[in-house]
């Protein structure tokens, strides 16, 4: 198991490799998902407010 | 298809085939400036500076490495199966540096038509294969 | 045919149609990517030649192909924009910019991770590392134009014609190792007559791959949502919408 991880002397470039790739592909998804959030969340807001002006 | 939508599609095909054009220019008038290094071949026939630094690439000769006991100072041949040059070298060799290895070496040439290089990088091929097929290739060859 | 298309690309119905796909596209990536890296990283043998420090190229290799095919989609989907005006494919187009972005940045990060135990150098100004360099500013530059344009019609069909001038850097990439000499080497997998690469080493690095390639529809479907919502907030289908959220 440790031999896994060592990679052979290269575990450095390796997991650092996959740990990078790890950040950019979740990062491409989760901030849309907090966007959505949010744009619904003031889209919302902004509609109840033009209708108590109404 | 409305005539708007044509003069559209004719106006985009203009715009790329246009820069397509001129970049083709561009990357055929900096040709010698794209090269990455100069083969052994160019380098003997005295293409390449003769003052100024430049790469050099080519296969590590067979049997041609010598190490410094005391330093890291190592001599190899370098070779496109055409020319040979021999390279001077002292400073640490990427792990990739063996014999039959093709690499990338920049520096000077010399007087005595020995190159001596400040940097040394590895080039390998774009087969992958495991230990045992690499073998048993080269048993076949 | 052109009806179904605007049937599908119209806003309020594909906003329903990808809320739906969503799901499926994740799972299918998640799985996907489990299978790549069991294969790439326990199945695969050890090279001959790099040791093991060629498993960068499951992450490397395809991250570089989706930051040719992304750029490639976002210039096609520009230009169905430009021509057909449909609000949908220039949404797509917009929003393909970040994730391209990102592959064009892992495949460079990746590159370098790779390059410094085995050529020697983090970096070198070769035709294939500097091509794909400035792959990522046209994306910077894609994005940076959408976001300093406030009309966003304007902003799309702006960003659509930047995009469309990049395009000319795509074969440039993709044939620099054959036009020059580079550091980088020649294709692995591009020689179909005879594959350059292990059959256990080729199957994770193909399914890794695909599963980019659905990783792509999935963030740029998440991303699309956003920009449909914000783009038709004055619409009847979003307030519509939003009511039906709020219960």
């Amino acid at each position: 198991m440790s031999e896994f991880f060592h990679m052979g002397g290269y575990a450095l470039y390796v997991w650092l490799s996959y740990a990078v790739a790890a950040v950019i592909l979740i990062a491409n998804i989760v901030i849309p998902k907090l966007q959505h959030k949010r744009m619904l969340k003031t889209l919302t807001k902004k509609m109840l407010r033009a209708e108590q002006l109404k | 298809m409305t005539p708007a939508r044509k003069k559209r599609i004719f106006l985009i095909v203009l715009m790329v085939a246009g820069v397509s054009i001129a970049t083709g220019f561009a990357l055929k008038a900096f040709n010698e400036n794209l090269m990455f290094f100069f083969s052994v071949t160019d380098t003997v026939k005295g293409k390449a500076p003769a003052t100024k630094d430049f790469r050099l690439g080519g296969m590590v000769v067979n049997g041609s490495v010598k190490r410094d006991a005391g330093s890291l100072a190592v001599s190899f041949q370098l070779t496109d199966n055409a020319e040979v040059i021999s390279v001077y070298y002292d400073g640490i060799l990427p792990d990739l540096f063996r014999e039959g290895q093709g690499i990338i070496s920049k520096g000077k040439l010399r007087s005595d038509g020995v190159f001596v290089a400040d940097e040394v990088l590895a080039k390998h091929d774009e087969n992958y294969m495991p230990p045992e097929v690499a073998d048993s290739m080269k048993v076949k060859k | 045919m052109m009806k179904f298309i605007h049937k599908t690309a119209s806003p309020p119905y594909f906003y329903q149609l990808s809320g739906r796909w969503i799901p499926w596209l994740a799972g299918i990536t998640v799985l996907l990517l489990l299978a790549g890296l069991y294969g790439g990283l326990i199945v695969a043998p050890t090279d001959y030649q790099q040791g093991e420090s060629y498993r960068i190229i499951f992450i490397h290799v395809p991250a570089a192909w989706m930051s040719l095919f992304v750029y490639i989609a976002m210039a096609v989907a520009g230009a169905i924009g430009l021509i057909w005006r449909i609000k949908l494919a220039e949404s797509v187009a917009v929003c393909s910019a970040p994730i391209g972005a990102g592959f064009t940045l892992l495949a460079l990060i990746t590159g370098s991770m790779w390059g410094k135990p085995m050529w020697g150098a983090w970096w070198v100004w070769d035709a294939r590392l500097t091509s794909e360099l400035l792959l990522l500013f046209l994306y910077f530059g894609v994005m940076s134009l959408y976001a300093a344009i406030a009309d966003k019609r304007v902003a799309s069909r702006a960003v659509a014609l930047l995009a469309l001038v990049g395009v000319v850097n795509i074969p440039v990439i993709h044939y620099s190792v054959e036009w020059w000499n580079t550091l980088h080497q020649g294709p692995t997998i591009a020689k179909f007559d005879k594959p350059s690469i292990d059959l256990r080493m080729l199957i994770p690095l193909l399914i890794m791959a695909t599963a980019f390639k659905f990783y792509y529809v999935w963030a740029l479907l998440l991303r699309v949502r956003v920009e449909l919502l914000e783009r038709e907030r004055n619409t009847q289908w979003v307030k519509l919408l939003l009511k039906q959220l709020k219960g």
